[in-house]
């Protein structure tokens, strides 16, 4: 345990340093967050009666989505670990006194930890001190805030398990560059990175609901804003954890078959 | 033009020599934009209109901005990388050409992977086009072109600042990637859908609504003077700034010396 918190302090540090990079990436978060709120207000303003949730609902969602994106980006790949898989380097790596997958794992959740804590306070503070539809509403009861803490956590760690498993994925195919992208492409769009769920239509929705992908950001941030509440924040906080169960356990099989076979070609 | 031309058939011959990897990018290129465009859809499906634009309307105005934004991309790429051409010191070579400057960063890449993109945009075009009822005479197809043609210069415009600035900042400004992917990220709606606002910025400081609202207005058979049709002229005026910025960091250049 004590190997892999050294390996989430060095990493989490690292990604500390990058502070030039977190101005831009804040003032792009303001502008998207902002932009993004414009254009739904102008929907909602077409018909109000077409809009799946409540409007301050939808702008706690944006401004907590861009503040926390560093934490739920599902097209961010640690270029490392592509690379100690394509080039041999993964040799050493197994040489290390620590299992592959929990290494992996803790420095993958470090460095997106480390960016979204340089970014995220900035957008949620002037979130909180926009005028009242338009900024992030603050949370409602003890309880929900739990339910979201919670399901903030769990849904943490689903993205990081998912990636896990692509990563694990380039053991059998050498190359990441089609998994990636149709991997991040998918999960952008069903874990509610482009629209929030609720606006698809029926069918697709219960469809997406159930997925793993759906375990990612859709779920903490509409537990927050209150769209979902009460039994049913548990039963989707109980859907991410089979998730982060199932997902985890896959990965942790798959590397161990991989690594069984693994040829480490030259180099 | 010849030597640009020769250029560009290096650039298509060295993509093409790693094929998988040219049709991989091309695909998530592709895929990127399409989940985009699948956001417009379910919108579109729920809302019908936004500020009295249907759906077809929408497609026409995401169409010519992304075709735009493609196009400038695919050919002005150069200006992009240019920080890490400023950083290994390229740059110091390509100052020893007897070449205009401007030209040799142009041509120094050429991203053709963007072609991705640009066919889902020829797509959503195309449907735009039948779906829309647009009563098609010269003026319009002329607007049309128009349009395209200012929104590649208003983002050629915006690279060669970010380039520009480069001489100064000696590296990358990530603060710009706002005003570039923004607009292809939220030019897929006309900006007035933005509100009064960003439309007053989209107008005077970054000239995008010359090419993609007001004579977007004319093309889709609004009530407005026929003249909105020929603003997107005016964005060539965005490159007299972009150009003096560009000077004048050659002016104060002092290479990194690596």
């Amino acid at each position: 345990m004590k190997q892999y918190l050294s390996f989430f302090r060095i990493r989490f540090q690292t990604g500390l340093q990058y502070r030039t990079a977190a101005i831009a990436g804040i003032s792009t978060q303001f502008v998207w967050g902002g932009m993004e709120i414009l254009m739904f207000k102008a929907f909602y303003e077409a018909s109000p009666g077409a809009f799946p949730m409540s409007f301050e609902a939808l702008t706690s969602y944006v401004w907590l989505q861009q503040a926390f994106l560093a934490l739920f980006m599902p097209w961010f790949w640690d270029a490392e670990i592509f690379k100690a898989i394509s080039d041999g380097n993964i040799s050493y790596e197994l040489c290390r006194p620590a299992g592959l997958y929990e290494m992996w794992f803790t420095k993958n959740m470090a460095i997106r930890l480390s960016k979204a804590v340089l970014r995220c306070f900035p957008v949620l503070i002037a979130a909180v001190f926009l005028p009242a539809p338009y900024g992030i509403m603050l949370p409602g009861d003890i309880q929900g805030t739990v339910l979201f803490l919670l399901s903030m956590l769990l849904a943490f760690g689903v993205v990081v398990a998912f990636s896990m498993l692509i990563y694990i994925s380039v053991f059998f195919t050498i190359s990441g560059q089609g998994i990636k992208m149709i991997s991040s492409c998918l999960a952008e769009f069903l874990s509610g990175a482009v629209i929030p769920l609720p606006f698809m239509p029926d069918g697709l929705r219960q469809l997406a609901e159930f997925l793993p992908f759906a375990s990612m950001q859709n779920a903490p941030l509409r537990i927050y804003s209150g769209d979902i509440a009460g039994a049913a924040a548990w039963q989707v906080i109980a859907l991410q954890l089979f998730w982060l169960v199932f997902m985890c356990a896959a990965g942790k099989l798959l590397m161990h078959r991989a690594l069984k076979q693994v040829v480490v070609q030259g180099g | 033009m010849k030597l640009y031309l020769h250029y560009l058939s290096i650039h298509v011959r060295s993509a093409m020599e790693y094929k998988t990897s040219f049709i991989l990018t091309a695909l998530g290129q592709f895929l990127v934009s399409f989940n985009v465009f699948l956001g417009v859809f379910f919108m579109m499906e729920r809302f019908n209109n936004v500020k009295c634009f249907t759906y077809s309307e929408i497609l026409l105005c995401f169409s010519t901005v992304l075709i735009s934004f493609s196009l400038a991309e695919c050919f002005f790429r150069g200006f992009d990388m240019f920080p890490s051409m400023i950083g290994n010191g390229e740059f110091d070579r390509i100052l020893v050409r007897p070449r205009n400057t401007v030209f040799q960063v142009l041509a120094s890449k050429i991203e053709l992977t963007r072609i991705g993109r640009l066919f889902q945009a020829f797509i959503m075009l195309g449907y735009g086009i039948i779906k829309s009822g647009i009563k098609w005479d010269f003026l319009r197809v002329l607007t049309l072109v128009l349009m395209i043609v200012g929104g590649i210069t208003v983002f050629a415009g915006l690279f060669i600042i970010f380039a520009g600035l480069c001489f100064f900042t000696l590296e990358g400004l990530e603060v710009m990637n706002i005003f570039t992917d923004g607009a292809r990220e939220y030019g897929k709606y006309p900006v007035s859908v933005y509100g009064k606002t960003v439309l007053t910025i989209c107008s005077y400081i970054v000239p995008f609504a010359l090419f993609q609202y007001y004579p977007f207005l004319y093309l889709i058979g609004r009530d407005v003077p026929v003249w909105y049709c020929a603003l997107p002229v005016l964005t060539a005026m965005f490159l007299i700034p972009s150009c003096l910025i560009w000077r004048l960091g050659m002016k104060k250049y002092q290479s990194t010396g690596s």
